[in-house]
C-alpha cells in the first residue's frame, strides 16, 4: 500500500512539475464551464436548475483528456528505461499500474472539485435535486475510472505516447457511442448485451441520481478488468 | 549473500540470448562479467535482477528461489541498469528520497541515507538541480547512488563507469573494491583495466554460454598453458647460445626475436619453469644476462582468443 502511494506521489509531483497538470485543469475547467454557463443550450437556455448540461459536457471532456493525461504513464517509462528501474525495485507489476491509477484518479478528483462553485451557484439559483448531482459526480468519477484503466492499459502496450493515446481514444469510443448506437439498431440479445456494455447507459442512469449496484458492479469490472490486463501485459515486458 | 544461478536460459524470439548457463557467485566476491556485445551479458543481469524471467533454471540468493520468492529478495538487491536510465525532470534529491521510500527504507533514517550517498557519489554540489540538467559522470554517479541507497547486500553494476572521467573512474573503483568486501558485487564491463582493477573473478561469456571463469590468473595459465620468456645474452655468439638453449631439460623451443641483439624467445616445457636453468647456463658459459621478461598472456589476448569465433 504504502509502495502504491510512493509510486502515485511521484506521478502527481510530475504531473505538476510538467505542468500537465494545470494544463489539464485549465482545459477542462474552461471547456465544461464554456459550455454549462455560455455557449450552446447552457443553464439559462434550458432554463432549469441543473447540472445535466454540465455533466454531459464534463463526460466527453474527460474522454478526451484522460487519454493525454494517462498516455504517457508507462508508454513514457518504456521508452526511457526507467520502467526497469522501478520494477527491479521491491516493486510488483500490480503496484505499479495501481501507483499510476491512484495518482490520475486524483488528479481527476481534484479538477472535479474545483467544479462545485457550480453546483453552489446553481444550487442558490433554484431547487436543485441533491441526488441528481451527488450521482452525477460519482458517475464522473466512475467513469474517468474507467478511461484510466483504458489509458494505462494502451499506455503499457507501447514505448510511443502518441500510439497510446490514440489506442485509448480508440478502446474508449466503444463505450462511449459506438456500443450505444448498435444497442439501438440491433434487437434481441444482442440489442440488450451491447446495451449493456455501453457506459453510456449507466452514467446517464446514475447522473438521474439512480445509484443502483448493477451499474457500480459494470463500471468496477472494466476498472478491474483494464487494470488486469495492463498488469498482464507489463508482466510480458515489451519493450 | 551469495548468488546461485542454474542453468538459467532466455531467447528473444528464435535466438538464444543466454543459453544454460550457471555459475556461483560468493558473498563478498567481486565478479567481472566481460563478453563482446551481445554476449548475454545485460540479458543475464535482468535475470538477475528479477526484470526478465528465465524460461529455464533458476537462480537462489542466500538460498532462496529468486523466482519464487522475488519480492523479498529485490530488496537486497541494488542495481545499475545499462544507460541508467533516470527520471530527466526531478531534482537528485527529490529522486533519491524517491527510491528510498520505494525501498522501504524506515523514514526516520531515510535523510541520513541520503546524505550518506551524496557523500559518497560526490554528489553535493549538484543536489539540487534536475537529474535532466547533469552531465553524464554525475547522472552515473546519481545511478550508483539509487543503487545502493538501501545498504544493499548484492549490488549489481551493468556498466558502472562509462562516461566518467579518469579521476572518477578511479574513484568508483576504489568504491566498488570498498562495497566489495562485505558485499557481493557484479559488474560487466568491457574495458579489461577495469576487471583487473577491481575483480576478484572473471567470468567470459560469448553467445549466451560461459567460456571462461576464474581469476585473470588463472585464465592466462588456461591459454597460455606454457610459459614463455624473453631474453637477451650478451657476449656470446647467437648461434652457439641458440643451441644451449635449445639443449636445456626444460626448454620446448627457442626462437630467435632479434638475431643482432642477441634475443630470444624461450617457450618451456608444460608445467616447467626455465628461467633458473637459463641463468646456470649462463653463469657457466660466462655470458651476460641482461634481460629476462616473462610474457605474460594479458586478459585482452584472452578475451579475444575466447570470443573470436
Amino acid at each position: 500500500m504504502r509502495t502504491v502511494w510512493t509510486i502515485a506521489k511521484r506521478e502527481l509531483n510530475s504531473f505538476f512539475d510538467s505542468l500537465m497538470a494545470y494544463v489539464m485543469l485549465l482545459l477542462f475547467l474552461g471547456f465544461s464551464g464554456l459550455f454549462t454557463w455560455l455557449i450552446g443550450s447552457d443553464i439559462f437556455m434550458v432554463g432549469q436548475a441543473s447540472l445535466r448540461t454540465f455533466f454531459s459536457v464534463a463526460y466527453w471532456t474527460l474522454f478526451f483528456f484522460i487519454p493525454a493525461l494517462t498516455m504517457g504513464m508507462i508508454a513514457q517509462e518504456n521508452n526511457t528505461g526507467t520502467i526497469e528501474l522501478l520494477l527491479t525495485k521491491p516493486v510488483t507489476d500490480r503496484q505499479l499500474v495501481l501507483g499510476k491509477f491512484t495518482a490520475s484518479l486524483l488528479l481527476v478528483v481534484i479538477s472535479l472539485a474545483f467544479t462545485l462553485p457550480y453546483v453552489v451557484t446553481v444550487a442558490s439559483i433554484g431547487n436543485l435535486d441533491q441526488g441528481a448531482v451527488f450521482g452525477g459526480y460519482l458517475g464522473l468519477v466512475l467513469l474517468s475510472a474507467v478511461y484510466i484503466s483504458i489509458g494505462i492499459y494502451a499506455s503499457s502496450l507501447t514505448s510511443n505516447q502518441i500510439v497510446a493515446f490514440l489506442t485509448a481514444l480508440f478502446i474508449g469510443i466503444f463505450f462511449q457511442i459506438v456500443f450505444d448506437m448498435l444497442a439501438t439498431t440491433l434487437s434481441g440479445f444482442f440489442g440488450e448485451l451491447f446495451h449493456y456494455l455501453s457506459l453510456t447507459t449507466h452514467f446517464e442512469s446514475m447522473s438521474r441520481g439512480v445509484i443502483d449496484t448493477k451499474d457500480l458492479i459494470y463500471f468496477a469490472s472494466l476498472i478491474v478488468l483494464f487494470l488486469k490486463l495492463a498488469e498482464d501485459s507489463l508482466a510480458k515486458r515489451n519493450l | 549473500m551469495d548468488i546461485k544461478v542454474e542453468n538459467i536460459t532466455k531467447s528473444y524470439g528464435p535466438q538464444k540470448a543466454v543459453d544454460g548457463i550457471s555459475f556461483h557467485v560468493k558473498t563478498g566476491e567481486i565478479l567481472g562479467f566481460l563478453g563482446p556485445n551481445g554476449a548475454g551479458k545485460t540479458t543475464t543481469m535482468k535475470m538477475l535482477t528479477n526484470y526478465l524471467l528465465p524460461e529455464e533454471g533458476n537462480i537462489f540468493i542466500g538460498g532462496k528461489s529468486l523466482i519464487e520468492e522475488a519480492d523479498e529478495l529485490k530488496k537486497h538487491i541494488g542495481y545499475l541498469p545499462e544507460n541508467n536510465p533516470l527520471y530527466q525532470e526531478m531534482p537528485v534529491i527529490d529522486y533519491l528520497q524517491f527510491c528510498a521510500e520505494i525501498q522501504q527504507i524506515p523514514g526516520d533514517s531515510i535523510p541520513g541515507r541520503i546524505r550518506e550517498m551524496v557523500r559518497v557519489c560526490g554528489l553535493n554540489q549538484e543536489k539540487h538541480k534536475k537529474i535532466g540538467e547533469l552531465s553524464k559522470g554525475y547522472r552515473q554517479r546519481v545511478g550508483l547512488a539509487q543503487a545502493m541507497i538501501h545498504d544493499p547486500e548484492i549490488l549489481i553494476l551493468d556498466e558502472p563507469t562509462t562516461g566518467l572521467d579518469p579521476n572518477q573512474i578511479v574513484e568508483i573503483r576504489k568504491l566498488i573494491r570498498e562495497l566489495g568486501r562485505e558485499k557481493t558485487v557484479i559488474l560487466s564491463t568491457h574495458i579489461m583495466q577495469e576487471v583487473e582493477a577491481t575483480c576478484d573473478r572473471i567470468l567470459i561469456i560469448n553467445k549466451g554460454e560461459i567460456v571462461a571463469d576464474g581469476t585473470a590468473d588463472s585464465l592466462a595459465r588456461q591459454v597460455q598453458g606454457q610459459e614463455l620468456l624473453r631474453v637477451r645474452i650478451e657476449d656470446g655468439d647467437p648461434n652457439e647460445i641458440f643451441k644451449a638453449l635449445q639443449q636445456l631439460p626444460t626448454v620446448e623451443m627457442v626462437d630467435f626475436v632479434e638475431r643482432d641483439h642477441n634475443r630470444f624467445e624461450i617457450q618451456s616445457k608444460a608445467g616447467m619453469n626455465s628461467n633458473r636453468e637459463v641463468f646456470r647456463l649462463a653463469t657457466r658459459k660466462g655470458w651476460v644476462i641482461t634481460e629476462m621478461i616473462p610474457l605474460e598472456t594479458k586478459l585482452e589476448d584472452i578475451f579475444r582468443e575466447l570470443t573470436m569465433n
